[in-house]
């Protein structure tokens, strides 16, 4: 979206204003305006927003601005603090039954919201812990709703209950849990049609499932998306079936994500894990931190982080960055930085978590050609082991098979060699200067960014 | 038709009245409730207006718009300042009757939009309305990704009572619309619909995908008219803006189907993508049946967001 990210706006509000001391009610307003602004932007319910501005605004004013920060900036401290609060300060967890009780799970939430893949996404996790999980497929309206959930357990490797589409989910629900008992499952999940919270009748169904079998945990699965509406849809699904827990899925979009503030300020209820993509894996925990910056637009900076410590292994980086300072980096080095840098996502998926880019996005994918990055993997792979670990030994008529293994033209592969040269030299300065400027702090692999 | 017309809108009523406390007060009683036009009388309306998801900035631009109008003729009548407010975004809604040519020549209808919006069910729904019409419908089955969507689609087909065309699980989409094509000349057919895997706008890969089934369109079935209606939710938010104009950018987009606008979302977005990218909203999804797909009404919509109370209503 063509907006400016709320920091750089703050920033611009109180360029000429250095105050010291404390936050006066003039400052905390003009912060707080455009606060509200990006809130609404994000999808935040208006009434959600309304109150939150005024609780804060009484918080804020007379604070002491700490030191090194603006009041923009203060306030914005504030601000964010507050709503890492309100979306519940930990991460939660699925409680679940000790030993061999079944433990039952129902989905449940509008059409469309994705819980027939979230239902598949839970119990592979669960599988993963050592649980065996039991799906039962009680949508009998949607056409093919149950084959899409044999097909995902399937790949899951999850067992999934049917009885066609011709009972009524409430018996589906029951010999469900009877066929979990006896043949040694622990976890139930009931996949449920979608439903509007205002259709009395199918809301009905649900209660009569949670009569008919000892739910424990009933969640709601919501599109990341909405928007005001998620304030009525979890109002409703709390208020006439109950609701333990939150899913908010398709987060792999470029949306704010302010139901989340919504729907936690509405429901009270803790949001557990996040939507995505499409693959099975792609279900994550929930970081109320991460999302209060998101929805602030301020750029999903800790996830980024966090991604990129996971998926680089710090010896190898350690290793790295001991190449880089003496200028050892070679092609096998480069095949393994690419690879790290594919295991985040690709670099569209990384640029999307910096604070800023969204909006800048459309000109930096241009700029990273993914294309070209596979081409000169290509390269890479045309070369001999040895070649790989001593770029010197590249001469004209190896550089002319490479060019041929390949399928690229020989300027390509001289134009990329000489690249790779003077990016070597480069690294070997900027590796020196970090060394010296960081203190010593986690000898981590930088990010060419 | 007429009557057609009271049902739907006795169904976004009834869906709005069901709602325990009605978000949305009513704009009757704001108007009604304030003597002249001052600033608390414009907080309202932007109140009303962003309820609705039409998004702080374009609520921010039609308040603007309205307080320079007042100013202008010098209207001193909150009730006045209403029926301008509202005639404004009626008239900027306004379809246009070149909208449906396409119902009645040899066309191709692409349907794309983000997952879960109700793409496949919509493209049961449109075979359904075009063969009631008389037409020969073809489907083509292009979501050869998500699990279970070409059996979804093969249902929606025997319910409409329509051919398809399918794609094995895994199949490239774009071969899959290539030999709808193929089959939808073959048979002659008025209108061929195209089904397509939900994908998210800020995916590269999967709209380049697209981009590539929007040209083998373009480029295999020239005689065809080719229509492009993305897909939108109507309980999205803001993001739906984004979604519009990311889709647009691979496919010339003709036109909207709003989707679940018979729950309590009222589907404002739509107000923002008309005013900002031009893209009507031609169709609305209002219920899971085969007959729950309507051509878009300027006024039922704003009526709807504004929830007015309208003489239809106070007949019965």
């Amino acid at each position: 979206m063509a907006f400016e990210s709320l920091t750089e706006k703050l920033q611009n509000v109180f360029k000429n204003l250095r105050s010291k001391g404390k936050l006066t009610e003039a400052d905390v307003k003009t912060a707080l305006k455009e606060v509200k602004m990006a809130l609404l932007e994000a999808d935040v319910s208006f009434k959600v927003v309304k109150q939150f501005i005024k609780s804060v605004q009484d918080q804020a004013i007379g604070q002491d601005v700490m030191n090194g920060l603006n009041p923009g900036q203060m306030v914005i401290k504030i601000v964010n603090d507050e709503l890492v609060r309100l979306m519940g300060s930990e991460t939660t967890e699925i409680a679940l039954r000790p030993g061999n009780e079944v433990t039952i799970l129902m989905m449940a939430g509008l059409q469309g919201a994705g819980k027939t893949t979230t239902t598949a996404k839970i119990a592979g996790k669960l599988k993963a812990k050592g649980r065996k999980p039991l799906l039962a497929a009680c949508d009998v309206y949607r056409p093919a709703a149950i084959k899409q959930l044999q097909m995902n357990g399937e790949k899951q490797g999850v067992d999934v209950f049917t009885m066609g589409d011709k009972n009524r989910p409430v018996d589906i629900a029951k010999a469900a849990l009877v066929h979990a008992k006896s043949n040694g499952y622990n976890v139930l999940i009931l996949d449920t049609a979608g439903r509007l919270h205002i259709d009395e009748e199918m809301m009905q169904e649900l209660q009569d499932i949670k009569a008919a079998v000892p739910v424990d945990q009933t969640l709601l699965v919501v599109d990341a998306m909405t928007g005001q509406d998620a304030v009525n849809v979890s109002e409703m699904f709390n208020e006439k079936v109950g609701i333990d827990g939150v899913i908010l899925t398709k987060l792999d979009g470029d949306t704010r994500g302010g139901a989340a503030l919504s729907i936690r300020a509405v429901s009270g209820k803790p949001i557990l894990y996040v939507g995505m993509g499409e693959k099975l894996s792609d279900l994550e925990q929930f970081y109320p931190d991460r999302m209060a910056s998101r929805i602030l637009g301020m750029g999903d900076v800790m996830s980024l982080i966090e991604k990129a410590q996971a998926n680089i292994d710090e010896e190898k980086a350690k290793a790295m960055e001991q190449k880089m300072k003496k200028a050892q980096f070679d092609f096998n080095d480069y095949l393994d930085s690419m690879e790290q840098m594919r295991n985040m996502g690709g670099f569209s998926s990384v640029l999307n978590m910096l604070p800023g880019v969204g909006s800048k996005m459309k000109d930096i994918e241009s700029m990273v050609d993914e294309k070209d990055i596979a081409r000169k993997e290509a390269i890479v792979l045309s070369m001999t082991p040895k070649e790989r670990s001593n770029p010197d030994l590249l001469n004209p008529s190896r550089k002319q098979r490479i060019a041929k293994g390949a399928g690229v033209d020989i300027a390509e592969v001289n134009r990329f060699i000489k690249q790779f040269e003077q990016s070597r030299k480069m690294m070997k300065q900027v590796a020196g200067m970090a060394g010296k400027g960081r203190g010593g702090k986690r000898g981590g692999f930088k990010l060419p960014f | 038709m007429a009557e057609e017309k009271v049902g739907f809108f006795k169904r976004l009523v009834s869906g709005l009245s069901k709602t325990r406390d009605s978000i949305v007060a009513g704009i009757d009683s704001i108007f009604s409730g304030y003597s002249s036009i001052d600033d608390d009388f414009y907080d309202e309306i932007e109140e009303i207006l962003v309820m609705g998801d039409i998004g702080i900035s374009t609520t921010t631009k039609i308040i603007e718009d309205l307080k320079e109008r007042v100013a202008r003729e010098k209207i001193k009548d909150p009730a006045e300042c209403k029926q301008l407010l509202i005639d404004s975004i009626k008239e900027q809604m306004d379809v246009g009757d070149t909208a449906y040519e396409f119902e009645h020549r040899k066309s191709v209808v692409l349907v794309i939009g983000v997952n879960g919006v109700g793409k496949t069910t919509s493209v049961g729904k449109l075979a359904g309305l075009l063969k009631d019409q008389g037409k020969k419908v073809v489907l083509a089955a292009a979501d050869t990704f998500r699990a279970a969507a070409g059996e979804q689609l093969t249902e929606w087909a025997h319910r409409a009572g329509v051919d398809i065309i399918g794609g094995q699980n895994g199949a490239d989409p774009a071969s899959v619309v290539y030999d709808a094509v193929a089959a939808a000349k073959a048979r002659n057919a008025d209108v061929l619909i195209c089904d397509t895997a939900g994908r998210l706008h800020n995916k590269k890969n999967l709209m380049e995908e697209l981009h590539k089934i929007y040209r083998i369109l373009s480029k295999e079935y020239p005689e065809a008219h080719l229509e492009t209606l993305v897909v939108l939710d109507g309980t999205t938010g803001q993001n739906a803006l984004v979604q519009a104009r990311q889709f647009a950018e691979v496919a010339d987009v003709t036109g909207i189907i709003l989707t679940k606008l018979d729950g309590t979302a009222k589907g404002g977005i739509a107000v923002a993508i008309q005013s900002e990218l031009d893209i009507p909203v031609k169709y609305i999804g209002i219920g899971e049946k085969i007959d729950d797909l309507q051509k878009f009404n300027s006024e039922q919509f704003v009526n709807a967001l504004f929830d007015v109370k309208t003489s239809r209503e106070e007949e019965e």
